[in-house]
């Protein structure tokens, strides 16, 4: 077949598995929140809701779409894309099995952060365009947040990479067939947890959305399908940082104690669970924790999580040397 | 947090050196942003509210901020002004508890109950012993219902969510109760000068007692639930401290005074109803800071499921209201009676020339008191120290804005 047809369908895939997902993380976002604090979320439009969120789509794509007078007009319309386009290009390494994926990138890994970190960028584009001062501030805390924690999330990637010697995100699931990392890496997976919250925008850590704060943050001037735009990225990056973390810690695709051969079957439904537990327990925080105030978030980055993320490289690295000294 | 000594502070006591001097600000609506020193910055005056998720109502404050800090702020009242004690002055005595619901409308039962004992005071009306006992439990059931208010919404300014819709559960309950014994789940005119509306109904003896056995455990929950997060205590410890001359310069009541060290509790010490029957204690705080005043509110409430098992129990017999004429005329003449609502003390000044509405009428809103104490310790704290101060002093503009 031809090349560059087989990589356009591979896009296309990627794409309606972002939407797909977007509905279907919207849906359970209300689902979850909806049962932990006692209600029941939406329960009108089809079977206990679930068609509510197809409505809300409609929805957000005929409503009426005002541009402010005083908005940057370039920044303002091009945000939405700089904000919507990363999330789905960072799909592209995310290895749903030996062999689903977009593109088996040698640097999977840096990659994914390398375009995430491209997000931030457009929520201070969005900020600082929309002419609002709440805009302003959320945008301004999204830029503090994203110099603050890019390099603790970096970090507390290192040691899976340190021990696979590897950036490769199916050799990483691969050195997990006997272990999985979180075992020997707990605390670079809580490291990783918490500093990829902070990336998430999610709470404790929305503090460019913060809505009791900043109205909506940097998206309070933004309708219809441009703010779609915006809320459909949060809940692709919400699956792609999900998806990172089962990668790197979990095992990816793969289970214990089955052979192989049976696993290769169902192995992006293995996946995409993991995933989904993940993203349960972020909306779980997401439900029942306050925010941080934007200083302390500062003074977590800086004090808190990027001298432990220097220390257990430190523990990892001195490990990993002695392991391969005994074994030789 | 220290129990109650007897630590009162005498009523219209002169403030003594140390007190709070409000800086100097700018007067007036339109606040020209001062640039800072050599740098071209430039502060950034911000509209908070009228329309914004954490304001309580329609609160607007205006705040200049250095980046993420508060250099001035500026509260704008009066958006829900609707001139309740201009109206009152054309309601009949017995018409304004309507007017004093829709001040407070969280604790509509200590608004009533305040217009009815001066209209009282001034008709020289005695009360029976029944009508006294109802009108202390219901007090404190509503007290319950506003503090879980207050409860709920200072976590969502704090960006927590859960608790609200936890403290709505159990709120719910209340309003039933509340509906069942007036009528109404906010408005209800319940308390009325001489006694109240109706007695009790039958079955609400049960309802009330199977509410305060399972709040006793929710309440430990909710106190878990905001209270115990690690993250909940570090933006409330320590902000937005209140120190006892500036809470006493400010004329501030109730829950957050008594945060800041200065245990006045009108119905302990001005009892009313059937307070003075009553076995509770007052909880005190020094800090005065936001987590004294949760600390204070939360203990509140436990007391007041305290107060209810006890008016359940000692729930007299005879007539829950006095024989009053259907006009009422007070002589000419003026009185004030307070009592203790959820915010503070709430009193009412009623100015009566012998016809049958009021010549005058000025209700107290405590909360109003608790809004300047805010403006002027804002100053120097982050935009979210703030809004977590301005949640922590339990605003009801309803109330503020009259």
């Amino acid at each position: 077949m031809n090349p560059i047809l087989v990589a356009c369908l591979r896009v296309l895939a990627g794409l309606g598995l972002m939407l797909l997902n977007g509905v279907v993380l919207i849906y359970m976002l209300r689902k979850v929140l909806g049962h932990l604090h006692v209600r029941l979320g939406p329960m009108n439009v089809g079977w206990h809701g679930t068609v509510q969120t197809v409505a809300d789509v409609l929805k957000l794509l005929t409503k009426e779409d005002p541009t402010p007078r005083a908005v940057d007009k370039a920044l303002y319309f091009l945000a939405p894309a700089v904000v919507f386009i990363p999330s789905l290009a960072a799909y592209a390494a995310l290895p749903f099995s030996k062999t689903w994926a977009m593109a088996d990138l040698a640097t999977g890994l840096l990659f994914t952060f390398g375009i995430m970190s491209l997000v931030p960028l457009g929520i201070l584009m969005a900020g600082w365009s929309s002419a609002n001062k709440w805009s302003l501030l959320g945008g301004m805390r999204a830029v503090g947040q994203q110099i603050a924690y890019e390099v603790p999330l970096l970090l507390s990637a290192l040691p899976v990479v340190l021990m696979v010697g590897s950036l490769n995100l199916n050799d990483i699931v691969a050195a997990q067939d006997k272990l999985w990392f979180f075992i020997p890496q707990f605390p670079a997976l809580l490291l990783f947890v918490v500093a990829s919250l902070v990336e998430l925008n999610q709470t404790p850590f929305d503090m460019s959305e913060a809505e009791s704060e900043l109205v909506a943050g940097f998206s309070s001037e933004y309708a219809s399908m441009k703010f779609g735009l915006l809320f459909l990225s949060e809940f692709s990056n919400l699956f792609i940082m999900a998806g990172l973390t089962v990668t790197l810690f979990f095992g990816g695709w793969s289970l214990p104690f089955i052979p192989a051969q049976i696993q290769a079957g169902f192995a992006p439904i293995v996946f995409v669970a993991k995933t989904y537990l993940v993203i349960f327990f972020f909306m779980w925080i997401r439900g029942t924790f306050p925010r941080v105030r934007v200083d302390q978030l500062q003074q977590l980055g800086w004090k808190v999580l990027l001298p432990a993320n220097l220390a257990w490289l430190l523990v990892t690295g001195v490990a990993v040397k002695l392991v391969e000294a005994v074994a030789r | 947090m220290t129990q109650d000594p007897n630590l009162t502070a005498p009523v219209g006591a002169a403030v003594s050196e140390g007190a709070y001097v409000p800086a100097q600000l700018p007067v007036g609506l339109r606040r020209v942003p001062s640039g800072v020193d050599e740098v071209t910055t430039e502060h950034l005056v911000v509209n908070f509210g009228p329309q914004h998720p954490s304001t309580h109502g329609v609160l607007r404050m205006i705040i200049e901020a250095d980046g993420e800090e508060v250099v001035g702020a500026e509260m704008s009242i009066g958006y829900l002004h609707r001139g309740i004690e201009k109206l009152a002055e054309h309601r009949r005595y017995n018409a304004l508890g309507t007017l004093m619901d829709r001040g407070d409308y969280t604790s509509g039962i200590h608004g009533e109950l305040a217009a009815a004992m001066v209209t009282e005071k001034l008709l020289e009306i005695e009360v029976p012993e029944k009508a006294h006992w109802i009108r202390s439990l219901m007090g404190e059931v509503n007290r319950i219902a506003s503090h879980l208010v207050w409860y709920g919404t200072f976590g969502l300014d704090a960006g927590a969510m859960g608790q609200f819709l936890y403290a709505v559960r159990d709120r719910e309950d209340l309003l039933d109760i509340l509906e069942a014994v007036s009528g109404s789940r906010m408005m209800f005119n319940y308390v009325r000068p001489g006694g109240v509306l109706a007695d009790l109904p039958a079955g609400i003896d049960q309802k009330l007692r199977a509410f305060v056995d399972i709040f006793d455990v929710h309440i430990e929950e909710h106190d878990q639930l905001l209270g115990g997060n690690e993250i909940f205590q570090s933006r409330v410890h320590g902000v937005g401290v209140i120190d006892k001359q500036t809470a006493i310069g400010f004329g501030l009541t109730g829950a957050n005074l008594r945060a800041s060290g200065v245990g006045f509790d009108v119905r302990r010490d001005r009892p009313y109803a059937a307070y003075e029957k009553l076995d509770f204690t007052v909880p005190m705080a020094t800090e005065g800071d936001c987590w004294a005043r949760y600390a204070v509110r939360m203990e509140e409430m436990r007391q007041s499921v305290r107060m209810i098992r006890q008016c359940l129990d000692g729930m007299p017999e005879g007539d829950f209201t006095a024989k009053v004429p259907k006009v009422l005329r007070p002589p000419a003449g003026e009185a004030y009676a307070a009592v203790e609502s959820p915010r503070g003390e709430w009193g009412v000044h009623l100015v009566s020339d012998g016809s049958d509405t009021p010549y005058r009428l000025r209700y107290r809103p405590p909360a109003l008191y608790a809004l300047q104490v805010v403006e002027a310790i804002m100053p120097g704290s982050l935009i979210a120290d703030a809004i977590v101060t301005a949640g922590s002093v339990d605003l009801v503009l309803g109330e503020i804005d009259r």
